[in-house]
């Protein structure tokens, strides 16, 4: 048994924020209330801590199978945990790619067995994320996986949008696209605009995402189907999420810590500043941030990709895309977002729980009988990002010796005390 | 005080006093060319890496000459002959290089920042012969020497740029140079090709689309190379750049008796410049052919040598062999 005493319990299923002790026995809750007392149980003292329902990572890659060099299923939810995630949604961009159940299997099991955390895979939605047959997703919904995506890249074009949709509506599976227009990324390497013609970096301009958010939104009105917009960057792109939204249609977006902290002024010839989508315009970052505020944007998603320093220690133009992002997501989020007075708490909160959940389908509550899974963070303590000291196998990210006010205090899945600062 | 210069990354960094300094240092080097004898002593015992990392003939021959002129030995690296063909990375390419320890580098590569990638990471002086579209800075340093000898002085210019700006490194580095003296740039070309975005790149940057309009009043036109091996995007006829953007005598006579026309080479004559304009009275093609080598010869006598920043060689005087 864990008795987390003294600590503030902020869940937004339910408006609680109040000062409540949570009773762990074995994987569930079986108690939350004031002042509690259990003789045999472990007590975690949480006064001066936020206890929130367990954090659920949207969009990450860890990796496993085939890529082992830059993460693993162990190293990659290590990471997370100590970022306070207690689930995390793995993009199906492997070696192979997971399009089909013996792959999701593979990664359901592995998890099992080495992940620190919850591991909860997407499929690819067509075969091979070529866009042209559909991927085994009955089968792979079977095995696990609790959305589909041709992450990397966008579902290749409207007509197989349709496809997927249409059969991942009767499935009740969200579809999670990455938006992008091929013939306008047309090989760029960063935000098209004053920065990239100074730097003489090819530049990828804003509409590249938002045509191909509107595309989706367009097959969604068709089809009905749950469609998710990843790493949304831009203005436009979230304007025509509103848009969806406000006709009720069930179409979510998320938006990754380094796009509500970057923007294309920032890139230097440093690869750790390369990511697709590219650091959005200064305009398009306090949209996000607005969206971020007003409910528009449904989650903070990390997209953690870790690269093997040797791959990201090149030129520019020639280093792959994405920085890791588990262990600095909360952080920036209290003290981009919520210290600067731009979010409340409690709406950063849901952006790491209730919302992802709901773009999941799912729910995510402190209550007796629900999984124990709980993130305790602090607001306030003071602390430095060192990237050394990452359980991550890469080192790919922006944030390094950074200091942040705020960080995960302890992680708890399924029950057990998986990380504690 | 001049801040001591430890590379040459790019003009954008640079003061306007670093600038005129490096200008002023060439001008002994302008006359050395003229000597029966053109060898000094000044780097003998340095050597200097030249890595051309994209192809290219002028600048490294350019490079070649000033760093033997000097007394330095070079050591070459060449795009058709090195290991980067069999995947090597660059930065193991200069870890090589760098193991035979020269006293300098200078790189030419097709990635915009390559140049400040490897100076982060050597210990040696950095010369910058062209990143990607980003700089090429000895070209505008040559290009503003031969402005400030024909024109008799470098500030308040009115500049007109003609071509492909958003793929040019000289373009920049001119806009950066030029800017720093007051100049009016005019940015004429394609429209694809002169995005709004340039125009923040320095003060008083305009574009204009009709290439009549650029010229008007023009002290200085350089004109670009269209250079079809870089463009992502569909090619344009060269019929219809001919129409519209080739500088022909008449357009410069638009401009004015006086107005200097510069080219940084290789030329497509009769593609983005007339054959007579290009050897014509206007031409300083040539000029900027020999004041390359002064720019160059007065880096690295700077930049390798060590020299103080006071001290201003004397050709002639110093161990002329």
């Amino acid at each position: 048994m864990l008795l987390i005493k003294n600590g503030r319990v902020l869940d937004p299923s339910s408006n609680t924020d109040a000062a409540l002790d949570v009773l762990v026995d074995g994987p569930r809750i079986s108690k939350v209330g004031a002042s509690l007392s259990a003789s045999n149980a472990e007590v975690f003292d949480a006064a001066g801590m936020i206890v929130a329902p367990g954090f659920i990572d949207l969009h990450c890659h860890l990796r496993e199978p085939g890529q082992e060099l830059s993460e693993t299923i162990e190293t990659g939810t290590r990471a997370a945990a100590r970022g306070g995630f207690t689930a995390v949604c793995t993009m199906p961009n492997t070696q192979p790619i997971n399009d089909n159940a013996s792959v999701t299997r593979g990664i359901v099991e592995r998890a099992a067995a080495a992940g620190a955390v919850r591991v909860w895979p997407i499929g690819a939605a067509s075969v091979g994320s070529k866009g042209e047959a559909l991927a085994e997703i009955a089968a792979m919904k079977d095995a696990g996986i609790v959305a589909v995506s041709d992450d990397g890249k966008p579902v290749a074009t409207a007509r197989l949008m349709r496809q997927v949709m249409d059969y991942c509506r009767a499935l009740d599976l969200p579809v999670i696209d990455h938006c992008e227009d091929p013939s306008l990324f047309a090989g760029g390497v960063m935000r098209e605009g004053p920065r990239s013609i100074r730097l003489g970096l090819k530049g990828i301009p804003a509409q590249s995402e938002s045509i191909c958010v509107g595309r989706d939104v367009e097959v969604a009105m068709l089809t009905g189907a749950r469609l998710h917009i990843a790493h949304m960057s831009t203005r436009a792109s979230l304007e025509y999420v509103r848009a969806a939204k406000k006709q009720g249609l069930p179409v979510t977006c998320e938006v990754t810590p380094h796009h509500f902290t970057l923007i294309d002024e920032d890139v230097r010839y440093d690869s750790h500043y390369k990511m697709n989508p590219p650091l959005a315009s200064r305009e398009d970052r306090a949209a996000l941030i607005e969206g971020l505020a007003d409910g528009s944007v449904d989650a903070i998603a990390t997209d953690h990709a870790p690269h093997h320093p040797s791959s990201k220690d090149v030129e520019f133009d020639r280093a792959p895309f994405g920085i890791t992002g588990f262990e600095t997501a909360l952080a920036l989020g209290l003290s981009e977002l919520l210290h600067p007075g731009k979010i409340s708490l409690k709406r950063l909160v849901e952006l790491f729980t209730t919302g992802p959940a709901r773009v999941l389908g799912i729910e995510r509550k402190i209550a007796a009988d629900e999984p124990a899974d709980l993130t305790i963070f602090s607001p306030d303590v003071a602390w430095t990002f060192r990237a050394a000291d990452s359980p991550s196998k890469s080192r790919n990210t922006p944030f390094d010796g950074r200091s942040f006010r705020g960080a995960p205090m302890a992680t708890v899945v399924a029950g057990r005390i998986v990380y504690r600062r | 005080m001049l801040q001591r210069l430890q590379h040459l990354l790019g003009i954008e960094d640079l003061t306007r006093e670093q600038v005129s300094f490096i200008l002023d240092q060439a001008k002994p080097f302008q006359e050395f060319h003229r000597h029966p004898l053109k060898k000094l002593a000044t780097l003998r015992g340095k050597t200097v890496a030249l890595a051309f990392f994209e192809n290219s003939t002028r600048t490294r021959i350019s490079f070649a000459t000033a760093a033997a002129r000097l007394g330095a030995d070079t050591m070459n690296l060449q795009a058709e002959s090195s290991s980067l063909k069999k995947g090597e990375s660059l930065l193991d390419t200069l870890w090589t290089l760098e193991a035979m320890r020269p006293d300098g580098i200078v790189i030419r590569h097709g990635s915009s920042g390559a140049p400040e990638f490897v100076a982060q990471r050597l210990g040696i002086p950095v010369v910058n012969a062209g990143d990607g579209t980003h700089e090429h800075p000895t070209q505008a340093l040559l290009d503003a020497l031969t402005i400030r000898d024909r024109k008799r002085k470098l500030d308040g210019l009115h500049v007109t740029i003609l071509g492909d700006i958003l793929h040019s490194r000289v373009a920049r580095s001119n806009i950066h140079l030029l800017s720093k003296f007051g100049a009016h740039i005019t940015l004429c070309g394609p429209a694809m090709w002169v995005p709004r975005d340039l125009e923040s790149l320095a003060p008083n940057v305009r574009r204009v689309s009709r290439v009549d309009e650029a010229l008007d009043g023009a002290d200085v036109i350089i004109v670009l190379r269209v250079q079809t091996e870089r463009l992502h995007e569909p090619m344009l006829a060269a019929e219809e750049y001919i129409l519209q953007f080739q500088l022909t005598p008449e357009r410069l006579g638009l401009a004015g008796p006086d107005t200097l026309v510069l080219h940084p080479g290789p030329m497509n004559r009769g593609l983005e410049i007339d054959p007579s304009v290009a050897d014509g009275p206007q031409s300083g093609v040539l000029e900027q052919v020999t004041n390359g080598l002064a720019i160059r010869m007065a880096l690295l006598y700077h930049l390798v040598g060590g020299a103080a920043l006071e001290a201003a060689p004397a050709p002639g005087t110093t161990g002329k062999e």
